[in-house]
């Protein structure tokens, strides 16, 4: 494997949309590596649908997503190492392999994509005090097991975080013949859609507690119950509201954080709020030869947005390699304004690589708000705004600016929710 | 009757309040939809409310002991668990591409349950 334009880590939706991208930007050569025995990443456990709305118009579930790419990557100049897991980037971009298949390896490439994703928080990361008991797993792992594995998890299950994964978690355990007894949430609002509480919990009666949270976990062998009460306004549980609930399985769906563990040795840049690599709109890190997608980024929740953002990533990593994209000249960064908790790209690169594009900057806020415009401005002057109806933590929003008003501009873009 | 429907079309979630009669499938009545696509979605959900069912199905002689399914049009909501024990009790051989029927005419109910995963 001699003369390789890029290498892509990770075989989700992120690197297959990457690839697909630098294929048509004209790379001639690409290896994806995947530590799976399969490629498509988390949708291969996402068996429900709900996908590809934007995308492709069509509502698919999680493989019928990913099989698209699949598909259209066939015959192309791609070699995917699969059960083949990267463990290292040296500062000088070799990138060290281990695989079942091709035991140690050690490629180099022009350009690299990351595309790794994200995993999940677990009980340690939000401290739920009690007994260790089995049973606790959180709710990717169980949807993996109950979904790709044919493994049950339990019988009489409670489910902690109402983001999208604990409520299709909910739905899955019930429709399996387990009882779902109740899913528990720390904030007065629904973190999920509408439609899964919907479809996943009012279908099946299954009762959603706001302004709950699970205290204390008991079982000595099993989970036996857990413990679960009332938080007031600083989400502190109220004494004297707390309730046994009898089940042997607890579900955390407490969120993600992008799994970025491989890039401690090459230093890059690293959002304190989204906890991955900070880029620029052409999913460029702050080493100029290392682009980011996906999950590994900052955690979407569709993957239609997912393919999009990758299919820049792809399409410059391959203009990088074909020595197509001048290095970052000057550098505008994005900020957050008034209930904008975080903004993707970080910063702009302006130069004269392609100013005719539309730069899509992706956002989510931090309150739950209705009818409000989402405005960016730049040294007191407005350069995009629109009206929503409603905005709210759970679902990404974008705005779209363009190169060309950035002309002459110094100070940082200004993104705001008012 | 009356029933609060919670619009899932978009992510606003509009409480739409039907008044209707469910037997003879008729609507009298709508009350807090914003637009088109609600007010049709909410008098669907008041007279036969679907769902497309998404589960697994055994396979043998495969890498990985299940492949993902649906039906290929929605269920009604209260037969989704009667599907879930028939197709509990298939099991499939490869090959199986992308969208082959795996079970026919699901129960009677003009629904087909087809493979979203493959198996080749
Ligand atoms: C449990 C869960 C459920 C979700 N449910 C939905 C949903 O219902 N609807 C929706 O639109 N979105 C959903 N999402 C989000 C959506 O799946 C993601 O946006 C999308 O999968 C992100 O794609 P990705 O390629 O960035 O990450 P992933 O799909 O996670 O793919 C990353 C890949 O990289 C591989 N990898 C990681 N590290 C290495 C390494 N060191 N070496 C080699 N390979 C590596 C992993 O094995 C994996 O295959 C869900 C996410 C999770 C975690
Ligand atoms: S009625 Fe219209 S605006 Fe209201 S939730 Fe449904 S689709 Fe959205």
């Amino acid at each position: 494997m001699e003369n390789i334009d890029i290498i892509i880590i990770g075989g989700g939706p992120s690197g297959l949309a990457a690839a697909k991208a630098a294929i048509s930007e004209g790379a001639n050569s690409i290896v994806v590596v995947e530590r799976d025995n399969s490629l498509g990443g988390i949708l291969q456990q996402c068996i429900h649908p709900g996908f590809g709305l934007s995308y492709f118009k069509k509502e698919l579930t999680g493989p019928e997503y990913y099989g698209k790419f699949t598909e259209q990557l066939k015959g192309e100049p791609i070699k995917f190492l699969l059960n083949s897991m990267v463990l290292n980037i040296s500062d000088d971009n070799k990138v060290s392999i281990v695989s079942s298949e091709h035991g140690f390896l050690e490629l180099k490439a022009k350009s690299i994509v990351l595309a790794m994703g994200c995993r999940e928080r677990t009980r340690s990361n939000i401290r739920i005090p009690g007994s260790r008991p089995s049973g606790i797993y959180t709710a990717g792992t169980a949807q993996r097991l109950v979904n790709r594995q044919n493994l049950m998890v339990g019988k009489n299950v409670v489910i902690l975080g109402s983001g999208d994964i604990g409520m299709i978690m909910a739905r899955r355990m019930t429709l399996e013949g387990a009882n779902v007894v109740a899913v528990v949430e720390l904030m007065d609002y629904l973190a999920g859609l509408n439609r899964n509480k919907v479809q996943c919990l009012d279908d099946f009666n299954i009762p959603l507690y706001l302004s709950h949270t699970v205290t204390k976990v008991i079982g000595k062998d099993r989970v036996e119950g857990v413990y679960v009460a009332k938080v007031d306004k600083n989400k502190v549980p109220i004494k004297g509201t707390e309730k046994l609930y009898t089940c042997d399985t607890l579900l955390l769906s407490v969120g993600l954080i992008p799994e970025i563990e491989l890039i401690n040795n090459i230093n890059l840049e690293v959002s304190k709020i989204t906890k991955g690599p900070v880029v620029n709109q052409y999913m460029q890190t702050s080493k100029n030869n290392v682009f980011a997608c996906g999950n590994v980024v900052h955690v979407n929740d569709l993957v239609d947005n997912v393919s999009i953002e990758s299919e820049i990533a792809g399409k410059n990593a391959a203009k990088y390699a074909l020595g197509k994209l001048e290095d970052p000249a000057k550098e505008l960064k994005v900020t957050t304004g008034e209930n904008v908790r975080y903004v993707c790209p970080q910063k702009i690169n302006l130069d004269n690589n392609n100013n005719e594009e539309d730069i899509k900057l992706f956002f989510r806020v931090l309150l739950p708000m209705s009818n409000v415009t989402l405005r960016v401005s730049v040294e007191n002057k407005i350069i995009f705004e629109k009206k929503a109806l409603h905005v709210g933590p759970g679902e990404m929003e974008f705005v779209t600016i363009k190169e060309k008003d950035l002309k002459d501009v110094t100070s940082p873009i200004i993104i705001e929710v008012i | 009757m009356i029933e609060k429907i919670i619009c899932t079309i978009c992510p606003i979630g509009c409480e739409i309040e039907v008044v209707g009669d469910k037997k003879n499938k008729s609507v009298s009545s709508l009350n807090g939809y914003k637009c088109n696509r609600g007010k049709e979605y909410s008098i669907n959900e008041f007279i036969a409310p679907v769902r497309t069912i998404t589960t697994t199905i055994k396979i043998s002689n495969w890498k990985e002991p299940l492949i993902p399914v649906r039906t290929d049009k929605g269920v009604l909501k209260d037969k989704q668990m009667d599907c879930m024990e028939e197709i509990n009790k298939v099991e499939v051989k490869p090959p199986i591409k992308r969208g082959d029927i795996l079970i026919e005419n699901i129960l009677g109910l003009n629904v087909n349950v087809i493979a979203t995963g493959e198996a080749l």
